[in-house]
């Protein structure tokens, strides 16, 4: 029995043959074409590889498809409805917390404390509302997880280099602060170093206020894992690198793995300073 | 040097160059049916220009891994015969699906060239493995790959130091690439790609028995 991607295959199914070369497997290879003639798959060799080009264009290009379908428009409405979510959990978290402190003069809070409702048996009338809207709180919490989990599946497959450097969750929340890949792709560095800080650069630009540090970007451990007064070099040295990455990203779609050997480096010598004891700037 | 048969030195009003006969791919200059073949595009480019002796006679069975928008492995497929081109991101496939269109025997793959298992219920015993990939770990990638290539196959790998390790001193690198491949292959022929491409190494081996 052949290992053969056309084995078993009616020769004229076209959506069978694009999954067995999408799923199938092999250990080894062998002479496919050959076999592919002895078995009646194909006529002859010439046959054969007509057939094969006919596939595997059909299989590759469905495979893109699907993996691109998760496009950066579609990944910035999902980061957007995540935080929509989270919010939203957190919110409503405190209202029923209060409410709950009040009713059975619990002391929780936040979203564990709206899950521990929900499983509690209604008394009254007045149970059954806070039950009810603890389900809904508890549900949108978990709507924000699930959300997240989309967000880790499809932004590698968006932005590869980005989501490598500042992991997915960061990456789309970058795109979506830009308002799309391309936007991101063609913003300075410094410009991505503030993105999410807009109301501090505003303030700044008015000129009553520091010119803020980082924005989002603080989430990443790289700026929040170096002491205070090397944050600023860290978030200038990742804004580099994720900018360059975002443009990769857009522009070329290649993998480039040196972008994170290249920002540890630097992160380390930055961080190196404190063990040094230098206050040095760069 | 002798040129594989379908490549040649060709005039482009005025410059010589690498060339072979197809559509164009990627902008490329033309001269009626021929397209010049740019080394500063293609490792494998650059490898012919350096006048490696690659082996190919023009008509192989390749396995292309690494094709990228398949700016090399077009001009591969205009002088090989069956080509299967292996690459791991959706982006640049696009492109490759465009340059293979008008190649009936060029065949995409979206694949990862590190699970070979993946794809040799597609791809047939070859007389040459390209490989051009920018990855960590390229000298696995070729001895992972070493099953698809007959007795007196050729490997013929372009490798980036700054894909391995970004700090390092690229002859450092190319050293523990060349040690780690000669356990499954036997080394003939290695050369820095500069002034085409500057910290890679070209190399042309032949496996060895198993």
């Amino acid at each position: 029995m052949s290992n053969g991607w056309f084995a078993g295959l009616d020769p004229d199914d076209d959506a069978a043959a694009v999954e067995q070369i999408e799923a199938g497997r092999a250990d080894t290879p062998e002479d496919w074409p050959q076999q592919a003639v002895e078995a009646g798959f194909a006529d002859d060799e010439a046959a054969y590889y007509d057939r094969l080009h006919e596939v595997t264009m059909a299989a590759t290009s469905a495979a893109v498809a699907e993996q691109e379908g998760a496009d950066d428009q579609q990944l910035v409405h999902a980061v957007r409805a995540m935080a929509d979510c989270e919010r939203t959990a957190n919110e409503l978290a405190e209202r029923v917390a209060e409410w709950g402190g009040g009713r059975h003069g619990d002391s929780g809070s936040g979203v564990e404390y709206a899950r521990s409702l929900v499983e509690r048996d209604d008394e009254d009338e007045g149970d059954r509302a806070l039950r009810a809207l603890a389900e809904q709180t508890a549900d949108l919490a978990d709507e924000a997880d699930s959300l997240r989990a989309y967000i880790e599946r499809t932004a590698p497959a968006v932005a590869p280099n980005l989501s490598m450097l500042a992991g997915p969750v960061l990456a789309a929340r970058l795109v979506s602060l830009a308002g799309g890949l391309e936007t991101l792709a063609k913003k300075p560095s410094g410009t991505v170093q503030v993105l999410g800080a807009e109301d501090a650069l505003f303030a700044h630009l008015k000129g009553n206020a520091p010119s803020p540090k980082h924005g989002v970007i603080f989430t990443h451990e790289y700026v929040r894992g170096t002491r205070r007064e090397d944050r600023g070099s860290a978030a200038r040295a990742l804004a580099g690198k994720l900018s360059i990455a975002a443009r990769v990203d857009h522009y070329s779609g290649d993998r480039r793995p040196e972008l994170q050997a290249e920002l540890d480096e630097r992160i380390e010598r930055i961080q190196a300073r404190a063990e040094a004891g230098t206050e040095e700037q760069e | 040097m002798t040129l594989p048969t379908g490549v040649e030195r060709h005039d482009f009003d005025g410059e010589t160059s690498l060339a072979t006969r197809g559509q164009p791919v990627y902008g490329e200059r033309t001269d009626g049916d021929w397209r010049r073949w740019d080394p500063h595009r293609s490792k494998l480019g650059a490898m012919l220009e350096h006048g490696m002796d690659t082996g190919l006679d023009g008509g192989e069975t390749v396995l292309y891994l690494g094709a990228a928008a398949g700016t090399t492995v077009s001009h591969v497929a205009d002088f090989g015969g069956p080509t299967y081109a292996v690459e791991f991101a959706p982006r640049p496939v696009r492109e490759l699906l465009d340059a293979a269109e008008s190649r009936p025997n060029l065949f995409p793959l979206l694949k990862d060239a590190r699970k070979p298992e993946n794809y040799a219920h597609v791809v047939e015993p070859v007389d040459v493995v390209v490989q051009d990939v920018a990855t960590r770990g390229q000298a696995r990638v070729a001895t992972l790959n070493k099953r698809f290539l007959t007795d007196d196959g050729r490997l013929l790998a372009a490798i980036k130091a700054r894909s391995e390790d970004v700090t390092a001193d690229p002859d450092a690198v190319f050293d523990s690439v060349r040690e780690e491949l000669s356990a499954a292959y036997e080394l003939l022929e290695t050369a820095r790609l500069d002034p085409y491409h500057e910290d890679h190494l070209g190399i042309v081996a032949r496996p060895r028995e198993d």
